[in-house]
């Protein structure tokens, strides 16, 4: 982290400890996450066309509820 | 009468559990509650120190669950506020000789002779954490505003609550709200914000903390700690009362905030 972008000490705690929360809550390691994304691409792509980069999956937290969010974009499909 | 039982629990350790009991069941006792202290740290006896007590005990925890005196001997009696009773840890038997049945049975007991039982939980979620979460009604998790306190924090609110504990209430203790206001501390905002659960009180770091342990009278004995009013606050809402949040910054910021996150107007 540059010098002059240094955040203040506790905005960076709370965004790690978020991420590190969320983590610990769902016992599920980012490793996992990724592994879990690539299982769900392979799932759907065999009944739609999807482009793969553009899905995003993540963890989110509302108190202390976790929900696991998918945003799956569809490619346009060109009927022949 | 038939006492509430509340654990003060934490995960990490040295955050502030037995200060916290110390000072909530001496301000319990100040605004004339029967109430006893169970220290649940084997082996790692603090409780009678930091109560003063040290000198008087004669049975412990582990005595009475085996029998070998009866509940009431084990429970030494304040000079001071003669309504506040200590039942000491065992300081040289293994964590193993009390189990969470133990404890329940011991608190069971208690019910029908006092109003509060505040009970000292050790550190981490091992078998002494188990024993002392067993007999609670309450629970109250102790945080500071660090990452590795708040993180833990959480693991115990997540175990809890999968043991059906209920949602516990939560102490921020040694919170220093000038590196709050520098933005250099998590703020009481931000703790409860992550560990999504509800606040019981803020307890700023105050040196008149280490002078009471020093001298065996915990800080709610002194009138004008912050930390003694803050203590004392947490103790009156034990009880019930609604006690508006302290300005502990004389900026108002964090107060406001509080008030806002706890649904006070
Ligand atoms: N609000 C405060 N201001 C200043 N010092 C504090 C405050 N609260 C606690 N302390 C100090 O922090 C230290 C640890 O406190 P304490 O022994 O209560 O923690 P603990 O959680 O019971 O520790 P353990 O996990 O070892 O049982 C003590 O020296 C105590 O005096
Ligand atoms: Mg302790």
């Amino acid at each position: 982290m540059g010098f002059f972008s240094r955040k203040r000490s506790a905005t960076s705690a709370k965004e790690r400890l978020q991420l590190v929360l969320v983590h610990d809550r769902t016992d599920l390691t980012p490793a996992q996450l990724e592994s879990l994304k690539n299982d769900l691409i392979k799932a759907i792509s065999n009944y739609i066309d999807i482009d793969p980069d553009a899905v995003r999956i993540e963890l989110e937290r509302e108190g202390r509820e976790q929900r696991l969010v998918a945003d799956i974009p569809l490619r346009a499909v060109t009927r022949q | 009468m038939t006492a509430q039982v509340i654990t003060v629990t934490s995960g990490k350790g040295g955050v502030g559990k037995t200060t916290a009991v110390a000072n909530l069941a001496t301000a319990i006792a100040m605004d004339g509650k029967k109430v006893v202290c169970i220290d649940g740290d084997i082996g790692l006896r603090n409780l009678d120190v930091i109560l003063g007590l040290e000198n008087r005990i004669v049975y412990d925890i582990v005595d009475v669950i085996e029998g070998r005196c009866k509940l009431k001997q084990a429970m030494i009696r304040d000079k001071h506020y003669p309504d506040l009773y200590l039942i000491p840890a065992a300081q040289t038997r293994d964590k193993n000789a009390v189990s969470p049945s133990d404890m329940i049975r011991l608190c069971n007991d208690l019910r029908g002779e006092v109003d509060f039982v505040v009970i000292d939980s050790p550190a981490g979620i091992e078998r002494g954490f188990r024993n002392a979460i067993a007999a609670a009604d309450r629970v109250l998790v102790v945080t500071n505003p660090e990452v590795s306190a708040v993180r833990d924090a959480d693991r115990v609110v997540g175990i809890l609550e999968a043991e059906e504990k209920g949602s516990p209430s939560l102490i921020l203790n040694r919170l220093n709200p000038i590196l709050v206001r520098n933005n250099d501390m998590l703020s009481a905002e931000d703790v409860l914000d992550l560990l999504g659960i509800h606040l019981i009180g803020v307890v700023p770091e105050d040196e008149n903390v280490i002078i009471g342990s020093n001298r065996g009278a915990p800080v709610v004995t002194d009138v004008k700690s912050r930390a003694g009013q803050a203590f004392r606050n947490i103790a009156k809402r034990i009880q019930g009362q609604d006690v508006p949040f302290m300005e502990l910054e004389q900026q108002g910021g964090l107060w406001g905030a509080i008030q806002r996150l706890t649904g006070r107007k």
